[in-house]
């Protein structure tokens, strides 16, 4: 049994994800879109830190709050303007993505509603703290984790991305 | 009330469709991007939930997750260098516009 704090927080953040996320897509001013995906990614931390991953809660608002959120609203001042509309949705493109939508809805919320009782409450856990996420990063044996591996891969993957990015994006 | 796991995967279910929809219908560039991070995202809180319910010893679901983040970040830097570059050699990230190469 939870207590009525983390309950009221739950619904709170259960109904900003849903809202947030279906303003962000039928939102015709593009600036405003990016806004609410803002709010989603804060809502999408707050289930981290329910489910006691502060630090992945941390790592998810100050890479994708922080950083893609202000690089959207960047790239989108770059190339629109602010009070711009974007053109009304034809009826028939509409169609095709609210026909895409609700089929995933249907087939995966069926999937899961079926075979709810398979989970049950919230397990016991401590908090995962910097000294096993760091062990756990740089590790190459089994016991203290063994992470070391993508974590080289993804460095040599950022590394990429600037030298990408700056060849992409300069001017000839 | 028990909050089980299906009280998260619901609403994330729900913003990986409103991520579908939104990177089927829309036609600039940034909106389909902002849709493939909505769906990204879904995905990420789908791993966490199941790792903390199913798994809460391990840690696997959340190193998945933490990775996850940094190549979307990656990722979406890149495009959006591609983007701004469109931008300068056609003047609109309209996708139905973009058919320079298409013959």
């Amino acid at each position: 049994m939870e207590s009525v704090g983390s309950i009221i927080m739950y619904f709170i953040i259960a109904l900003a994800m849903i809202v947030f996320s279906i303003l962000a897509v039928t939102s015709r001013k593009i600036l405003r879109s990016a806004t609410y995906l803002l709010f989603t990614l804060f809502a999408g931390a707050g289930v981290y830190f329910m489910l006691d991953y502060e630090f992945l809660g941390a790592v998810q608002i100050a890479v994708y709050a922080g950083g893609i959120v202000v690089l959207f609203v960047f790239a989108i001042l770059l190339t629109s303007k602010p009070g711009d509309n974007t053109d009304k949705l034809t009826s028939k493109s509409k169609c095709m993505g609210l026909v895409a939508a609700i089929a995933t809805l249907i087939v995966s919320g069926y999937a899961l509603l079926t075979r709810a009782n398979l989970f049950g409450q919230l397990p016991e856990m401590s908090n995962p703290d910097m000294h096993t996420i760091g062990s756990h990063l740089i590790g190459t044996t089994e016991a203290s984790g063994d992470y070391l591996l993508p974590f080289e891969a993804v460095s040599v993957l950022l590394l990429a991305c600037i030298i990408g990015g700056i060849v992409v994006a300069r001017k000839r | 009330m028990e909050i089980t796991a299906i009280y998260y995967l619901i609403p994330s279910l729900i913003m990986f469709c409103a991520g579908v929809y939104g990177f089927i219908t829309r036609k600039n560039m940034i909106a389909m991007l902002i849709s493939l991070e909505l769906m990204l995202n879904a995905v990420d809180i789908n791993f966490v939930v199941f790792n903390r319910y199913l798994f809460p010893g391990a840690l696997e679901g959340m190193f998945f997750t933490l990775f996850a983040i940094a190549i979307a970040a990656a990722e979406t830097a890149v495009a959006i260098a591609i983007i701004v570059n469109i931008f300068r050699s056609a003047k609109n990230v309209d996708v139905h516009s973009l058919d320079k190469m298409k013959f």
